[in-house]
């Protein structure tokens, strides 16, 4: 990332959403006072979840919440790069496809079938892609949701005309740090936290429960030895296989975790 | 803890709440022991009977689980996923703070932590060396850590010596226990009729002295010298010598750093747990109305990616070399630093590894055959 927005007095800022849940973009409301101040600093052209909507206007940054996984989504994100300097992915939809993911290896025109009175009036793709699949991203923030923080961290910085830090280490270091037990070692239940990204402040191990991965793989992912120890924690091979295949299912490290299970053949 | 046998108080085990109520008295924030996520770890004690009883440690690699003692004893936990690492050496805190005045200028402040004074209740041998060794590192003459400083100053330690080590404690051969021998202000040696008690500093002689204890007899004193020789004796882990830095830094291209590479996470729970380890990463946050920055430091590992971060590249990208830098400043180049090996032999690195690697077992297979040509 190049070009810093500091030499703009207040940068337009959009948040856009494709196929998602909005809890990104609620993590972002949710700040409360800090929303206030972020306010101050840049102009929020366009975010419909708080009101301002202005969705084709150029901006400085854009923020992207969602998956790609309609006819409709492919062109309008071709759109929104074109408008935009800087172009943020937030969340697991954006980065990873998201748990609509979940049908990029099932007959989605099936399920579609299934539930669905008017199977007609759906109008998905076969798969669920991130945007990072589609147009040139500048930086991602991983989550589900994304926190408050993390994106005003990115904010932040980009006004200060850094590059955002990108925080990559395993969720354990944050569960350390906050003087955790380890769950695994202490309750032997299947924690993710030693592959996946840190970012949410050790949430579910700080409440006595496994984390799930929500915030995708994290560098140096050792996702072989951590399936071999769910294994010997008496895990079968299919629930390791949904240990990887959940909220960030197309990451592709968890993608490539699962598959080599399911190619073993013991699912 | 027995140089001095005639100084040797006893502490009824029914009076254990008044050394702890003494201790309030004196105006400290009293930590011991208490059971969180299935496991031991220090906690404030609100009540001064409030010390838990009956709790042992089942430890193996990758595995820790809470028991009954059938003594029911206060201190027969060996420890816990942490040792008072954190009342020194902070996870995460402030340094400076930077704020920008009416007239535009950067105004420079230091942030002083408010540390409350704190006895810790229930402190290991192999804990006061490792707290030795943290001291050495951020108390040197000359360049002393205001922030550790601070909080050091202000700790009370109440050791125990250890009468059950856990399958994963190897102290013995490091030389720092079971029995605490130097760095506590109280050290006490659990019997089942109470405590053999021993100040170790003015502050642990005047706590004593408030509680009019009558002195220990010859035999207490001997069963309690008797049971930290069990103790000893009782541990089934070792490393092959106390200094290792020739044979490991002759090791560098040895298979099996490859091999553990591939059991590792590089998840950094060893050097989290570790009493020893003092790696941090210093950041900045910078306030949203651009107005002011704090600028704080928090635990960091050599098993994550900044850490081996230069401008550029990146010196240890994968685990191996992680894993290696780990193992070889623990036992081998922290003898350069700081004349001894950096391992206590407390064993929460086996413990408290998700996947179980036991840094004991690694040691052997390194050293026990000749590099491969």
């Amino acid at each position: 990332m190049n070009s810093a927005i500091n030499n703009s007095i207040r940068p337009r800022v959009a948040v856009h959403k494709f196929s998602s849940c909005d809890g990104c973009q609620l993590a972002l409301l949710n700040l409360g006072e800090d929303l206030l101040a972020l306010a101050e600093r840049v102009d929020l052209v366009h975010f419909a979840e708080a009101g301002p909507l202005d969705p084709d206007t150029d901006v400085d940054v854009a923020f992207v919440e969602g998956s790609v996984s309609t006819p409709e989504d492919i062109e309008r994100i071709q759109h929104i790069r074109q408008h935009s300097r800087l172009l943020i992915p937030i969340g697991a939809c954006a980065t990873a496809g998201g748990i609509q993911a979940l049908r990029n290896g099932a007959d989605g025109a099936q399920w579609v079938a299934q539930i669905y009175s008017h199977p007609e009036a759906i109008s998905s793709l076969a798969q669920s892609t991130p945007i990072a699949s589609h147009v040139k991203v500048d930086f991602e923030l991983w989550g589900c949701p994304v926190s408050g923080p993390q994106m005003l961290a990115v904010v932040n910085a980009l006004l200060l005309g850094v590059a955002p830090r990108d925080n990559a280490d395993k969720v354990c270091t944050e569960c350390k740090r906050q003087g955790h037990a380890c769950v695994m070692v202490s309750r032997g239940i299947a924690c993710m936290g030693p592959v996946t990204r840190a970012g949410c402040g050790a949430l579910c191990p700080g409440l006595g429960r496994d984390c799930y991965g929500c915030y995708g793989p994290a560098e140096n992912a050792n996702t072989d030895a951590l399936a071999a120890q769910f294994a010997s924690l008496g895990l079968a091979p299919r629930d390791i296989v949904q240990r990887f295949q959940s909220i960030n299912s197309q990451a592709p490290v968890f993608l490539a975790a699962a598959d080599k299970i399911r190619l073993r053949g013991d699912e | 803890m027995f140089s001095q046998p005639d100084r040797a108080r006893f502490l009824p085990l029914a009076h254990l709440h008044a050394l702890v109520a003494q201790l309030m008295q004196m105006g400290y924030q009293c930590l011991g022991p208490a059971v969180e996520n299935g496991a031991i770890v220090m906690r404030e004690l609100d009540d001064p009977a409030g010390l838990p009883r009956g709790l042992q440690a089942e430890q193996a690699p990758g595995r820790y689980r809470l028991t009954r003692d059938p003594h029911n004893r206060y201190f027969a936990w060996a420890n816990g996923p942490q040792a008072i690492k954190p009342q020194a050496f902070a996870a995460k805190e402030s340094l400076w703070r930077v704020e920008r005045d009416d007239a535009g200028a950067l105004q420079f402040a230091a942030v002083v932590p408010a540390a409350p004074a704190q006895a810790i209740i229930g402190v290991r041998a192999c804990d006061l060396a490792a707290l030795a060794l943290q001291d050495a590192h951020f108390l040197p003459a000359g360049r002393r850590d205001a922030h550790y400083a601070q909080r050091r100053e202000q700790l009370f330690l109440v050791a125990v010596q250890c009468a059950e080590p856990g399958a994963t404690c190897f102290c013995a051969s490091t030389g720092d226990g079971p029995t605490p021998t130097a760095g506590y202000d109280l050290a006490l040696a659990e019997l089942a009729e109470g405590f053999v008690a021993v100040a170790g500093s003015a502050k642990g002689n005047a706590v004593l002295d408030a509680l009019s204890l009558s002195p220990a007899t010859p035999q207490q004193i001997e069963a309690a010298r008797q049971q930290g020789q069990a103790a000893a004796a009782a541990q089934t882990r070792s490393l092959p010598g106390r200094n290792l830095r020739e044979a490991l830094m002759s090791r560098l291209e040895h298979p099996r750093w490859d091999e553990v590479a591939a059991r590792c996470l590089a998840c950094g729970n060893c050097t989290a747990v570790c009493p020893t380890c003092f790696c941090h990463a210093e950041i900045d946050e910078p306030a949203l109305d651009g107005g002011a920055s704090e600028h704080a430091r928090q635990w960091d590992s050599c098993f994550g990616e900044a850490h081996g971060h230069l401008h550029g590249f990146d010196v240890r990208s994968d685990i191996r070399t992680r894993y290696r830098q780990w193992l070889t400043h623990k036992l081998a180049t922290w003898h350069d630093q700081f004349g001894r090996s950096g391992c206590v032999g407390c064993g929460r690195c086996i413990a408290w590894c998700p996947v179980g690697i036991d840094l004991t077992e690694e040691v052997a297979a390194l050293t026990a055959s000749e590099v491969q040509p």
